[in-house]
């Protein structure tokens, strides 16, 4: 693999940019069966809670177009089995790995970071906050700035200093930028934009919702425009903070776009659940798109849709050694 | 590793029609030289610009060493998807993951092996009825539908079985009546000492059901479930999840696809099907420690 993708997320180096997004790569075990994941640029696990948890009954997902439908209801085993077997196997196959963490109230969200501190392997802590908040009626910590926020402190105090600490956004909120700004503001070090938009679906066989939980998260290409909107507009505002760009990437363009909008990294999700060597082939394809372009650092090209039409990022020529090295 | 799965993009060979079912029979010999009966594929639809995320998973037929290996799936046409596959044609290429899943475990010794199948899920009892043979069992069928045209192979088993018993709730062909109906009196007249399940999920619950009062071994697939619920077949989605008791005596709701999709029917609780039983480990709690204080 060539420098060229090498990409940075705050103080994190990683080889490549593409990841697999939390609840998209079960244990590792399963995709390992398809490539080795030490070709991942990260591994971002499902979301760690402090208990065992089942989740919803079935049927828990549904197909829409070009997009997937789910309510799973956060399904893990709980951070003990996850610290004992689920870890320690993914740090031995030198996967980089970024830790999600989800919680019912801000205390479990500082408990959980607690317990990770002092693990090694940990590569950065992803914030899900599009958790129902159970001292607040239910409602996610993610549609309001401040309990957004609150979370990010808890988790950002009681993380390790060095671990950068990244808040993972709905897009469905009235205004990202505000929410993006709330969790910056309290020590998030990036954030990863976006998670999947409540969205339904209803079976016109047995006449009821088709999901158990009856509203789900909509994912898939189905959302990629919203996403790549939010990671532009929070990257405008925000252009200092690195973003992990997630929604519905397939291909290696898909991957560039993100970048272009403003991430530094991306996340595949439903289309690993499609294509279960997703990740390997979206990185050969940027990589691709990104020679045919002649970007010769995966970094000139991020945010690049922002400048002026007349703008020539710093190219590659034809004659230089790096395109041979490919 | 030869176990584990392989993706190939599979020519397809051909479709046909049988019954009310459609045949397929794909080339992928690195899939056919892994396979054990049990194991299911998982297949992309819908060509390499598709809408639909969703893998669609069946069992296998029957392998072939032709071609250097043929899988051949038997599905029912009931949604875009399947519509999709029906329409392919020869030479056609389809993205294939497999084999996917646990396996039949097989008697050690040559024993009398009952094989019930329903439904275009049930084709998958040859793939293992052609082992068992192999291995010199004797391999009793029972089939089973609503009808004749839902009943897939029945000559077949009347061929290469040392029984065939045939059931269709509407007397169309065999007898008259369900699978749960015959399989008694099947158990009984073949003395068999070990029944095998694959098809509708009804169907694998009576079988069940018949096979511990009698006091037998059973082992399902639960396929069917796995193609109403599951999004990935190969254990990522996290979707396609039923309750099943450990051996160590706890509930945990485990993957159709990775954790079976062959499983102990006596294990399964096929009443909960659907739902988290209020036992099953990381279920909801109704009560927190702190609120309850029993515990």
């Amino acid at each position: 693999m060539s420098d060229r993708v090498k990409t940075t997320l705050g103080p994190l180096e990683l080889p490549n940019p593409v990841l697999t997004a939390s609840g998209c790569g079960g244990t590792g075990r399963e995709l390992a069966q398809f490539f080795d994941l030490a070709r991942l640029g990260a591994f971002v696990t499902t979301s760690v809670m402090p208990q065992a948890r089942a989740g919803r009954p079935t049927p828990r997902v549904t197909e829409t177009p070009s997009g997937l439908l789910t309510a799973m209801g956060l399904p893990g085993p709980g951070v003990e089995t996850f610290l004992e077997h689920e870890l320690p196997w993914l740090i031995e196959q030198d996967v980089r790995t970024i830790v999600s963490v989800a919680g019912n109230s801000v205390d479990e969200y500082g408990d959980l970071a607690r317990r990770l501190r002092d693990v090694p392997g940990v590569a950065a802590i992803e914030v899900n906050i599009a958790c129902p908040n159970v001292e607040d009626r239910g409602r996610m910590f993610g549609w309001h700035p401040s309990a957004a926020a609150s979370v990010v402190r808890a988790v950002r105090a009681h993380a390790r200093p060095g671990t950068p600490v990244f808040a993972k956004l709905a897009p469905d909120v009235t205004d990202i930028v505000t929410i993006a700004l709330a969790c910056v503001d309290a020590g998030a070090d990036g954030l990863t934009l976006i998670n999947t938009m409540e969205a339904m679906a209803i079976d016109t066989g047995t006449l009821r919702p088709a999901l158990t939980g009856v509203s789900g998260g909509l994912s898939g290409p189905a959302v990629r425009p919203v996403a790549v909107r939010c990671v532009y507009q929070v990257h405008a505002a925000l252009p200092g903070t690195p973003i992990i760009g997630v929604g519905g990437v397939a291909t290696g363009l898909d991957a560039l776009e993100f970048i272009l909008a403003g991430a530094s990294a991306v996340a595949v999700g439903s289309a690993v659940f499609h294509d279960p060597t997703a990740a390997p082939r979206i990185l050969r394809e940027l990589e691709e798109a990104l020679v045919a372009r002649r970007v010769g650092r995966l970094a000139d090209a991020v945010g690049l849709a922002h400048k002026p039409a007349g703008y020539v990022p710093p190219q590659v020529r034809p004659e230089e050694p790096e395109k041979e090295k490919l | 590793m030869s176990d584990t799965p392989v993706q190939t993009s599979a020519t397809v060979l051909t479709v046909r029609q049988v019954q009310d079912y459609h045949a397929m029979t794909l080339v992928a010999p690195a899939i056919a030289e892994r396979f054990r009966p049990g194991q299911f594929v998982a297949l992309a639809v819908g060509g390499e610009h598709t809408s639909r995320l969703i893998r669609r998973c069946f069992g296998v037929h029957e392998v072939k060493s032709d071609y250097g290996g043929t899988v051949e799936l038997v599905f029912a046409d009931t949604e875009p998807g399947t519509a999709w596959l029906a329409g392919r044609r020869s030479r056609d290429q389809i993205d294939l993951v497999g084999p996917l899943g646990r396996p039949f475990r097989l008697p050690r010794d040559p024993v009398s092996c009952l094989l019930v199948g329903g439904g275009p899920g049930g084709a998958a009892v040859f793939a293992l009825a052609d082992t068992l043979l192999r291995r010199g069992c004797q391999v009793h069928f029972v089939l089973g539908g609503p009808s004749a045209k839902q009943v897939f192979g029945s000559r077949m088993a009347q061929r290469i079985g040392d029984s065939a018993t045939v059931a269709t709730d509407d007397g169309s062909m065999g007898e008259k009546g369900t699978v749960r109906d015959v399989l008694p009196r099947v158990i009984e007249e073949t003395g068999a000492d070990v029944v095998y399940g694959c098809g509708p999920t009804a169907l694998l619950r009576s079988v069940t059901q018949v096979a511990t009062d009698f006091g037998l071994p059973s082992q399902v697939s639960v396929e069917e479930f796995l193609q109403r619920t599951g999004a990935c077949g190969i254990g990522v989605c996290m979707t396609c999840i039923l309750p099943v008791h450990g051996e160590d005596g706890v509930t945990r709701m485990v993957r159709a696809c990775a954790d079976g999709p062959v499983l102990r029917g006596d294990l399964v609780r096929w009443g909960d099907l659907g739902t988290i039983p209020f036992d099953a480990l990381g279920a909801p709690r109704v009560l927190s420690v702190s609120e309850g204080g029993s515990q």
